[in-house]
């Protein structure tokens, strides 16, 4: 529930983001720094506006790694996203919850980041932008031992490097 | 040799005991004549019945001498105690006092206590050198089953206590014991979400602690060579998740492979000239074998889902490992080359983190099933599976040099969203299925992995 009102929030800051982007676009490496102590918002093209405005990670199903069709739109998000800021390179994070043993998951984590990132590049951003990474059961977002915890640990997250 | 010399020599024998100057020298003590087996231990009946046994402390020669010979004997009774297969006979009821014991023991007094077996010693200091005469008879027949003397510097008077307990315990159970071992470890530390995890080591009792990483890359999954001067373990330095061997000596690392992705779950060959370990490609991990002294890399499996945890069997001729092939984790077994791939797990649920028994008998495994964790063995096979402990996310058993008993580690589900409550500590328990107990470690830990016989 939470996820989906962040996610409606996401959707229109986006649009103030495309909005104010075309004015900035010339000056966006100086003028991004003053830019995110003040109101204006994260800088864009930071990982705060990736999350803030676009959303970083992507949920899977129990020991799936593909790409559920709810959670597709996000990457393609993603992907517009990275069509903006070039200069951007970014690490998929592949994650398990914590229902398995540590090195399977491992495995499984690494391939849910690969999942995700062949969406991104399906989508239009280069493969030489985007690398992966496994943490496994390892790094979990959610701290708690239930099934809502577990639901946001199966997770990929696109981090900016 | 210059000092730098004997002080690597040194450090070495703290850290490992058993190479050069830290080795206790073993002598046969001639007083006595060496009987053979103990006559009045049923070895079949051992397994539930521990064998009552009286360990007074050691006596010494001086004030020094009587307090380490006190820690000696403490130490060997932890050990047998732990084991399940001893009784101590409680101190406060013996009759004749460990002084006149260790001169000549009284046999009476100790049968009428109920104990069947009794160990006495001395321990003498000159300098630096500790000199200490063990004895270990058998009560009934009043007969000394064993009699040995252990010579080494002071400081490794821990090692005396465990080579004494192992003899104890090879001559009354007829097999060698595990006691002279060490456990390596994923020491961890901080919340869930930002663990640090640093490799550890320790005594098998959980003595001498030691941190052997620092902590700023995340350490998992150590294993021991057979020789035990070297682990191979998965390190996230410089970012990539990637086996590494280090040498517990020098504390060098370095990556092993030239491999693309990810690579996981080593472990060394019986002969201690080759990893075997998994490394991810596209949506497959896949199971490779690097040759130590060429560092050729040899792929064993190909295509067939996530591939991971392999083991040797001792012998070397086969390799045990798990997989998602057929849909949901299940152990198969291969010969050492690749082929010949069969599964062995039948039972319900998904199977993981094989481990081949150093007796060749047995494969431990995890097993989740229903929401629970659970460890247990089967054979080669996979026949006659027994579970030994069921619980929450338990995993990674691992067994001590004589297959008897085996480590895991099991954690303690968070009971909010903080993660409050939750813990991962190390157990063992017994191959039959008894003596479950915690091993004591200064912070949580996971991943153990027992040594071989460090003499």
């Amino acid at each position: 529930m939470m996820l989906n009102a962040k996610l409606l929030g996401a959707v229109a800051a986006l649009a103030l983001l495309t909005a104010c982007q075309s004015s900035t676009a010339d000056n966006a490496a100086t003028g991004a720094g003053a830019a995110a102590g003040s109101s204006a918002g994260p800088r864009p093209g930071s990982q705060e506006d990736l999350v803030a405005n676009v959303g970083d990670r992507v949920f899977f199903d129990t020991d799936e790694s593909s790409i559920r069709a709810d959670q597709r739109s996000v990457l393609e998000r993603q992907s517009a996203w990275l069509s903006r800021y070039p200069q951007v390179t970014v690490q998929v994070e592949g994650h398990a919850d914590e229902r398995g043993t540590r090195e399977y998951n491992l495995a499984l984590g690494q391939r849910r980041a690969n999942a995700a990132r062949d969406v991104l590049v399906a989508t239009g951003t280069a493969g030489a932008r985007i690398s992966t990474i496994s943490y496994g059961k390892d790094r979990p977002a959610a701290l708690g031992s239930s099934e809502d915890a577990w639901a946001q640990n199966r997770r990929a997250v696109t981090v900016v490097r | 040799m210059d000092d730098a010399a004997i002080r690597q020599l040194s450090r070495r024998a703290a850290i490992f005991g058993g190479a050069a100057l830290g080795l206790p020298l073993l002598t046969g003590l001639p007083a006595f004549a060496q009987g053979g087996p103990s006559s009045v231990v049923d070895i079949t009946k051992a397994r539930t019945d521990p064998i009552p046994i009286a360990v007074p402390n050691f006596a010494g020669g001086s004030g020094e001498a009587q307090r380490v010979g006190q820690a000696i004997a403490g130490v060997v009774l932890n050990n047998l105690r732990n084991s399940g297969l001893f009784r101590p006979v409680d101190r406060a009821a013996y009759i004749q006092t460990a002084e006149a014991a260790a001169q000549t023991p009284r046999f009476q007094d100790w049968r009428v206590i109920g104990a069947q077996a009794l160990t006495t010693g001395r321990a003498e200091l000159s300098g630096d050198r500790l000199r200490v005469e063990f004895r270990l008879w058998d009560v009934l027949p009043e007969a000394q089953i064993q009699g040995t003397a252990f010579t080494a510097p002071a400081a490794n008077w821990r090692r005396i206590a465990h080579l004494i307990s192992d003899v104890i315990y090879e001559r009354l159970l007829g097999e060698k014991g595990y006691f002279d071992t060490r456990v390596v470890y994923v020491a961890e530390t901080g919340p869930r979400d930002r663990r640090v995890r640093r490799l550890a080591i320790m005594d098998q009792d959980g003595e001498n602690q030691r941190f052997l990483t620092d902590g700023s890359a995340a350490a998992l999954t150590p294993r021991f060579h057979p020789n035990a001067q070297q682990i191979a373990f998965m390190s996230y330095a410089r970012g990539e998740p990637r086996v590494y061997l280090f040498n517990i000596e020098s504390g060098r690392q370095e990556v092993l492979g030239t491999f693309q992705g990810m690579t996981l779950s080593p472990r060394f060959s019986p002969d201690g000239r080759s990893v075997v370990l998994s490394s991810t490609r596209g949506n497959d991990a896949n199971i490779y074998v690097v040759d130590l002294g060429s560092r050729r890399e040899r792929q064993l499996t190909s295509g067939g889902g996530l591939d991971v945890s392999p083991c040797f069997s001792p012998d070397g001729s086969q390799i045990v490992f798990n997989s998602d092939r057929g849909g949901d984790q299940q152990i198969y077994v291969m010969d050492a080359g690749g082929g010949g791939v069969r599964r062995i797990s039948f039972g319900r649920g998904r199977y993981a983190t094989p481990v081949w028994s150093p007796r060749g008998d047995l494969i431990a495994f995890t097993r989740i099933s229903g929401g629970q964790f659970a460890i247990g063995v089967m054979r080669p096979d996979g026949s006659g599976e027994r579970i030994l402990s069921e619980g929450w996310g338990m995993e990674g058993p691992t067994f001590a040099p004589n297959g008897r008993v085996m480590m895991y580690f099991r954690e303690t589900p968070a009971r909010d969203s903080r993660g409050g409550g939750y813990s991962a500590r190390l157990s063992s328990i017994d191959i039959a299925g008894f003596n479950e107990r915690q091993i004591v470690t200064p912070t949580d830990a996971s991943d153990p992995a027992w040594s071989p016989l460090l003499a």
